[in-house]
């Protein structure tokens, strides 16, 4: 039975799955969707008061949460919707100034 | 051993169903195939079956509620007709991609407009692109006798794919005619049960239906369904021979009316075949060598077959009971003449769209096109290629 991360853009159409059927929960973490993002969430650590507001509001799930604590943006799957930045009570996330 | 009857096309369909006990009704009713889900309602009150029948708000959550079902892995069936199958259109797409084998039963009618209940193939034929299976009987023995052969073809491993099952509205879904039945025991060995290997509701793997598919992914999928489509054919014969084995009738893609050295032929599907053999048997009686094809599977489309079959005739109406607007001619038009493209000695062939919302078809009309075919095959010559026949004309 083929795994979703041996789906990829070189298998044969032989080899695809009856109808794109995916045999294994969780799969979205193998496939980058941060790519979609055209503006960027940045935290600025030193303002964070940790009340992780922010980690539930994210639609997501880009703002990992270890032992209560928040870590930095999942930049593989962060769309950049700026959701967190108006939930954040302190200013601690703001957008990436773009080059 | 059969039991002789007498049933309505859609009480042999509603029995078919009783007789296969599927998991899964989703039921929205319209005319005319609205008896099918009564008949069963009656079996569910019964107690005869213990089918979960489900009442939804429209024909495109039927098909989505069968969808579901299937996707978890229980057998799932509904009916429908005319505006009800335009209405489950996004969803019948859904159901072939995602290779769920739903079998869906059609009372074929018309589609509006000016609105009308009663027969042509303008429903089913607007989804012949959808990647369902079609499969069309002349009459109740054939509707029923398709019924029981559905499930195999459309579950079978090679396939997975939803099926139709295509009865000609009022003619056949209500006309009261001899019948033979099949033992319930009989049919339900014949059809098996329904043991897919995946389905969303398998603890061991979770599944995943319906995803996203972006341009890489895509075209590879459509190839593989269309691969899926070219397998049914064999799948088809396959469960034919096993089905004429079990119960004796024969069946195969199309039923080939006194055909063997035929100069003039029709390839006309449904009901008006029947009335159309009559023509054929007067003309043979007078020595006129005329026959007739009556294709049973429309999807998929045995075009090699029918080329085959059509060998040695020389004029060759097709009788379309569907408007494709297409201005050349009706989609059964454009599947022969493309069957026949690289025929050697291919027919000289003409379409003739008839019968639409339910205009009758009589022998002498029959008749007629038998008459129009003679003079093609004398004079070598088609005339026009894309005809109507049958309306009032100054």
């Amino acid at each position: 039975m083929l795994t979703a991360a041996e789906i990829n853009e070189k298998i044969a159409w032989q080899d695809m799955t009856t109808g794109c059927e995916i045999y294994e929960p969780g799969t979205s973490r193998l496939t980058k969707t941060g790519e979609w993002r055209s503006r960027t969430p940045q935290w600025l650590q030193d303002k964070c008061k940790q009340c992780v507001l922010c980690a539930p509001f994210c639609p997501d799930a880009s703002i990992p949460v270890k032992d209560g604590k928040r870590e930095d943006f999942d930049y593989d799957h962060c769309k950049g919707c700026g959701i967190c930045i108006n939930a954040c009570p302190f200013d601690a996330i703001v957008w990436k100034e773009e080059a | 051993m059969s039991i002789r009857e007498r049933l309505s096309g859609n009480e042999a369909i509603a029995t078919a169903m009783r007789q296969i006990n599927p998991d899964v009704f989703a039921m929205f009713p319209i005319t005319p195939s609205t008896e099918i889900p009564q008949y069963y309602a009656q079996y569910v009150a019964d107690g005869r079956v213990d089918t979960e029948f489900i009442t939804v708000e429209s024909e495109h959550s039927s098909l989505s509620a069968c969808l579901g079902a299937e996707a978890a892995g229980v057998r799932a069936v509904t009916a429908t007709s005319s505006a009800g199958l335009s209405f489950m259109n996004e969803v019948l797409y859904v159901a072939a991609s995602s290779r769920l084998p739903i079998v869906l039963a059609v009372a074929c009618r018309a589609l509006t407009g000016p609105i009308n209940i009663n027969h042509d193939y303008s429903d089913s034929m607007a989804e012949r692109d959808s990647g369902f299976i079609q499969i069309y009987g002349e009459n109740n023995q054939e509707v029923y006798d398709n019924y029981l052969q559905a499930h195999r073809i459309a579950e079978h491993p090679d396939v997975r794919l939803p099926l139709m099952i295509c009865e000609d509205g009022f003619i056949t879904s209500h006309a009261i005619e001899n019948i033979e039945l099949e033992d319930d025991e009989a049919v339900k060995k014949f059809v098996g049960g329904y043991h897919p290997e995946n389905y969303l509701l398998k603890k061991e793997n979770p599944l995943a239906v319906g995803p996203y598919g972006v341009s890489n992914y895509y075209m590879e999928a459509r190839v593989a369904q269309a691969q899926a489509m070219k397998n049914a054919k064999k799948v088809i014969l396959d469960v034919a021979a096993d089905f004429e084995k079990t119960f004796g009738r024969k069946y195969g893609f199309f039923e080939e009316y006194k055909m063997e050295d035929a100069e003039l032929a029709m390839v006309i599907m449904g009901s008006s075949a029947g009335t159309a053999k009559a023509a054929v048997d007067k003309l043979r009686a007078e020595g006129v060598k005329a026959g007739l094809i009556k294709i049973r599977v429309f999807r998929p489309f045995p075009g090699e077959e029918l080329a085959k079959a059509l060998k040695g005739v020389k004029a060759l109406a097709v009788m379309d009971k569907s408007e494709g607007f297409s201005a050349c001619g009706g989609p059964l038009f454009a599947e022969t003449a493309g069957a026949c493209i690289n025929m050697p000695d291919r027919p000289l062939m003409v379409d003739i769209v008839f019968g639409l919302g339910g205009r009758d078809f009589t022998v002498e009309a029959a008749l007629s096109v038998y008459d129009r075919l003679k003079n093609i095959a004398a004079t070598g010559e088609a005339g026009e290629l894309y005809t109507h026949m049958g309306q009032r004309e100054r």
